[in-house]
């Protein structure tokens, strides 16, 4: 049961104040781009894989990780809506990825992986 | 119509139909499962306390034969994961569960069922991880459960299988429980509540739900790990697969050292609430006491390894670590400063609460500066694994923790049973607990420097050590004694004892607003919060001359203490339409009298948490050589617990309104 | 006391404006990020030592396999499962906006059919994110089949772990997207359950985003 917490929309509108959503919330026109965009990045990326050159260099590594870097964040971007929503969301998902990524930097140079 | 001197304590006002024990078994009032909490940690604490009771008498002498070895592991095992695990972050959730929503001038949690959740899990999983005894095989690895002694290989039995799977089933709990605060102190706090008005223990309360959801992840990993290698054959830690003994070590860790955060800043937050009640001035720099706990919090994931200095990690690593180590120093000792300077000045009361207060400030100092000495790695070398250590955690978590959770005892008993403990009694209590404290671990510095090492049974004789034991030891029962005097003084306190009223010590924040104990609904009205130091503003505005607060929206109060009547102001933060006094316990209006909507108790927490546990439990019978019942019993928990889950998720909270 | 009605005080206005549920979501997310990054970072840190084979990118001969094996992971396969989980992000997003707009001009009269259709979009989610798990059975008990189970090796251990748990927050996705589908069937979803949508959303994409760190990771990086 929702809890009322602030006054009710209009029938028959979505409660977007609950929601979070400050600004206007992504169109129809870029939820297909971003699909477009991911669909893309991802034939690129597999597409490198078969490149045994790129492979072989030391682009491939990097390339791989801001590929899917960029398609990590526009899917929290602009599906999750953080681009749109209260900054309190950024500061929740945020802060932990930060401290995540810095995790798993640390044990790969303690285990001498990088 | 009884009289409010008759009235018995308790620690809630009751609603309709609230009495009994089904009305407990089906709470969903953060008040009374906070104080179900705060009943289930203290007789763990016995528990523990026994437990190292015995290692202290094992211990007396050298060559001592009250134990055996096997007993001896058992012991510092359990008295470890006990006094962590089922003492110390449980009577933390009590705190957080009492005060949080008092402090923020809210009615509960954002989530009182999953709150009733927590509670259930916590004591469930608790009694799982003891049951162990029953069968002479409780945990016994110790407390951070190293491998390869924890792989199957080494543990055959079933000592493990019950401390990691505990384990698991408590973690639940404490993530459950972090969500819930966090929501609610972000969400639901008064009007004019900013985040640098709150109360310093909800601050750190806060502080700590985000370390308990970032670190409880990595321990479940790493117990996923164990489970695996112990169930299935995994090979995480097995050396001859090319695992790693070391990964769990790190995986620990990385949750262990914000765990000790997470132990020590809420009693941290209770101190900082006693010192200004009891210097009548406010905590001295608050900003820097809300920064220095949140650079804490953070600071406290770089630093994990500094448990490892003794494993090979190389000069590198080892340095790194070190640094960062010795910073955390930094914002630690900042608040032993401000807290200090918070009682420079004042107009001091020693009340017993104070002097808890007073004592976690000066021995968590010393246990300080045995952390910052561990610090440095050569040093670190010799003191590791050593005595050194253990008397080093000692004085930071009993002098610590358990000195600033007793504070916040004495200093919260009369909000929430109405009555005010016995001063008299509770100094016997004081001194007895800060004599016996020092008594046992300040001589463990000095045997440790000699090479006594951890977790061994046993010591010869002719090593210098014979006196140090012994001291310990006689500290030991002189700190049983103490625990023996607490006791006495709540019994006899809960019918006996002083009145208290709303306001027995003149505090500054909002939960001494209310009546003691508070009624189910909290606040008749939401007060509107006017600086950090709402009552004081009210009652005594000539300590705010330097508080930043804002003058309109300031209302006046009803002051009593003791149960009489002393002042008569506007109408009163808390108090009904009309600006009655509340400290007549009987003549509260009911929640249905003022129009607030409580949620409808419940019965199916309780039941998730069962199913849970018992689902986690269910992997036992896998070393009993019954695999298929194991899975049988998995699947039918699993079964049972999600459609209960489903039941409650969709049963509304509260009545339609 | 008063003894007339009181009028109801309902809930005080919350600090944020926001509804809890969302923040506990995000709060929740955030955890999440540190319980995937223990196990991706055990994979990372167990890349390359396994003793026995198979191996993921690398052929494997004896001694190290009782026969000679070729790498064990299929990118064509798994680059086709990827595919399908990020279009479910894009169905779940349809969803989302199909209750959010429910009724309004331009947006058809939901039903089954047409970009409105909540059940449409729901039920292409929960079929996208069950034909995932699909391939990951597939792969599991193909793996199996060529001799990699989670006790031959780290290897085997790290990833049937990570990959397994991926699958298990994949599955527990998908039933909270039946469920979802169930009640709109039932009595409908509309404008004032698009938080509960949002909830669901933001699970199912952040499971997605979890899989793209894997693929990177797990599968393409050698």
């Amino acid at each position: 049961m929702a809890h009322d917490q602030h006054p009710h929309p209009a029938a028959g509108e979505a409660d977007t104040h609950a929601m979070g959503e400050v600004h206007e919330h992504p169109t129809w026109k870029q939820y297909k781009w971003v699909a477009l965009i991911l669909t893309v990045i991802t034939i690129v990326e597999v597409w490198a894989y078969y490149v045994p050159a790129w492979v072989a260099s030391w682009t491939f590594v990097p390339s791989l990780l801001i590929m899917s870097a960029v398609k990590f964040t526009i899917v929290v971007m602009f599906y999750m809506h953080l681009k749109y929503d209260h900054k309190l969301f950024r500061v929740l998902f945020v802060g932990p990825l930060i401290i995540a990524a810095v995790t798993l930097i640390v044990l790969m140079l303690l285990f001498g992986q990088l | 119509m009884a009289t409010a001197a008759a009235a018995p304590a308790r620690l809630h006002s009751e609603g309709p139909s609230e009495t009994g024990l089904w009305s407990w078994l089906t709470t969903v009032d953060h008040k009374r499962i906070g104080s179900l909490y705060l009943y289930t940690a203290f007789l763990w604490f016995l528990v523990g306390g026994l437990e190292a009771l015995l290692l202290r008498a094992q211990l007396q002498g050298p060559n001592g034969r009250l134990v055996s070895a096997e007993m001896y592991n058992m012991l510092f095992t359990m008295h470890g994961t006990t006094m962590v695990f089922l003492v110390i972050m449980p009577l933390s959730a009590a705190f957080f569960n009492l005060l949080i929503p008092l402090q923020i001038g809210a009615r509960d949690v954002a989530f009182p069922r999953l709150n009733a959740f927590s509670y259930w899990v916590y004591l469930f999983g608790s009694i799982f991880m003891n049951v162990s005894w029953l069968i002479g095989q409780a945990p016994d690895g110790g407390w951070f459960g190293y491998t390869p002694l924890t792989t199957f290989q080494y543990s055959q039995n079933l000592n493990i299988d019950f401390w990691m799977l505990g384990l698991q089933i408590l973690g639940v709990s404490s993530l459950a429980a972090a969500f819930n605060f966090i929501t609610t102190i972000i969400n639901m706090r008064a009007p004019g509540m900013h985040f640098m008005r709150m109360p310093i223990f909800t601050w750190m309360s806060f502080v700590v739900q985000f370390l308990l959801i970032l670190a409880f992840p990595v321990i479940t990993i790493a117990l996923v790990f164990l489970q695996f290698d112990r169930f299935f054959g995994t090979t995480f830690y097995l050396t001859s697969a090319g695992g790693d003994p070391l990964l769990w070590q790190h995986l620990f860790w990385i949750f262990g050292h914000p765990e000790v955060y997470i132990l020590i800043l809420p009693a941290f937050g209770l101190v900082s609430e006693v010192l200004p009640a009891f210097s009548r001035k406010p905590l001295f720099g608050y900003p820097v006491m809300v920064y220095s706990g949140i650079l804490i919090a953070f600071l406290g994931f770089g630093v994990w390894a500094h448990h490892m200095f003794a494993v090979g990690m190389g000069p590198i690593a080892d340095t790194l670590f070190a640094l960062t180590t010795m910073l955390i120093g930094i914002p630690t000792g900042v608040k032993i400063f401000n807290w200090i300077f918070t009682m420079w000045g004042g107009d001091i009361r020693f009340t017993v609460a104070m002097k808890f207060a007073i004592a976690l400030v000066a021995l968590f100092t010393i246990g300080g500066i045995s952390g910052v000495m561990h610090a440095s790695p050569p040093a670190d070398l010799q003191q590791t694994d050593t005595y050194f250590i253990v008397a080093h955690f000692h004085y930071v978590l009993f002098g610590g923790s358990m000195m600033g959770l007793w504070a916040g005892t004495y200093f919260y008993f009369p909000k929430f049973t109405g009555r005010l403990l016995s001063e008299k009694i509770g100094n016997w209590h004081f001194w007895l607990a800060f004599i016996g404290m020092n008594l046992t671990f300040m001589p463990m510095h000095w045997s440790g420097l000699m090479g006594m090492p951890r977790r061994t049974w046993v010591y010869d004789a002719g090593q210098g050590l014979d006196l140090y034991n012994m001291m310990s030891s006689i500290g030991a029962y002189v700190q049983a004694l103490a625990v023996l005097v607490f006791v006495y003084n709540v019994v006899r306190s809960w019918k006996k004892g002083e009145i208290a009223g709303n306001d027995p010590w003149g505090a500054p924040t909002i939960e001494w607003s209310i009546p003691s104990p508070p009624p189910d609904y909290n606040f008749a009205r939401i007060p509107v919060i006017t600086s950090r130091y709402p009552m004081w503003d009210a009652k005594s505005p000539e300590l705010m001359t330097d508080v930043p607060h804002t003058r309109e929206g300031e209302r006046g109060i009803d002051v009593d203490v003791g149960g009489k009547h002393v002042g008569h102001v506007d109408h009163a933060i808390g108090n009904p339409p009309g600006g009655k006094v509340m400290s007549d316990h009987a003549a509260l209006p009911t929640a249905k009298q003022l129009g607030i909507p409580m949620p409808n108790p419940s019965i199916k927490p309780l039941f998730v948490a069962l199913f849970m546990t018992l689902m986690f439990a269910s992997m036992l019978p896998m070393h009993l050589g019954q695999p298929k019942l194991a899975v049988i019993g998995v699947i039918t928990f699993a079964i049972l617990m999600t459609l209960t889950l489903y039941s409650w998720l969709l049963t509304p909270l509260e009545d339609h309104h | 006391m008063a003894t007339t009605a009181v009028p109801s005080q309902g809930h005080p206005p919350s600090s944020t404006g926001l509804d809890n549920r969302k923040i506990a979501i995000w709060a929740f997310i955030g955890s999440e990020c540190m319980l995937f990054t223990s196990l991706i970072s055990t994979y990372l840190v167990y890349k390359g030592k396994s003793v026995v084979g198979p191996f993921p990118h690398e052929a494997c001969n004896p001694p190290q396999c009782a026969q000679a094996l070729p790498p064990i992971l299929d990118i064509p396969v798994t680059s086709a499962s990827t595919f399908v989980l990020l279009m479910s992000s894009l169905t779940m997003v349809l969803a989302l906006a199909a209750v959010e707009n429910k009724g309004k001009p331009g947006w058809g009269p939901g039903g089954w059919w047409g970009l409105g259709s909540s059940k449409l979009w729901l039920l292409s989610t929960t079929l996208l994110g069950a034909i995932f798990l699909g391939f990951q059975a597939y792969e599991f008990t193909a793996f199996v089949r060529e001799g990699l189970t989670i006790k031959t090796n780290l290897f085997g251990s790290s990833f049937f772990t990570l990959t397994g748990f991926h699958g298990a927050h994949v599955s527990v996705g998908v039933l909270w997207l039946l469920t979802l589908l169930a009640i709109d069937m039932r009595r409908g979803l509309g404008p004032k359950d698009a938080l509960i949508v949002d909830l669901s959303a933001l699970y199912w994409h952040f499971v997605d985003v979890v899989w793209i760190v894997i693929f990177t990771l797990v599968y393409l990086i050698q």
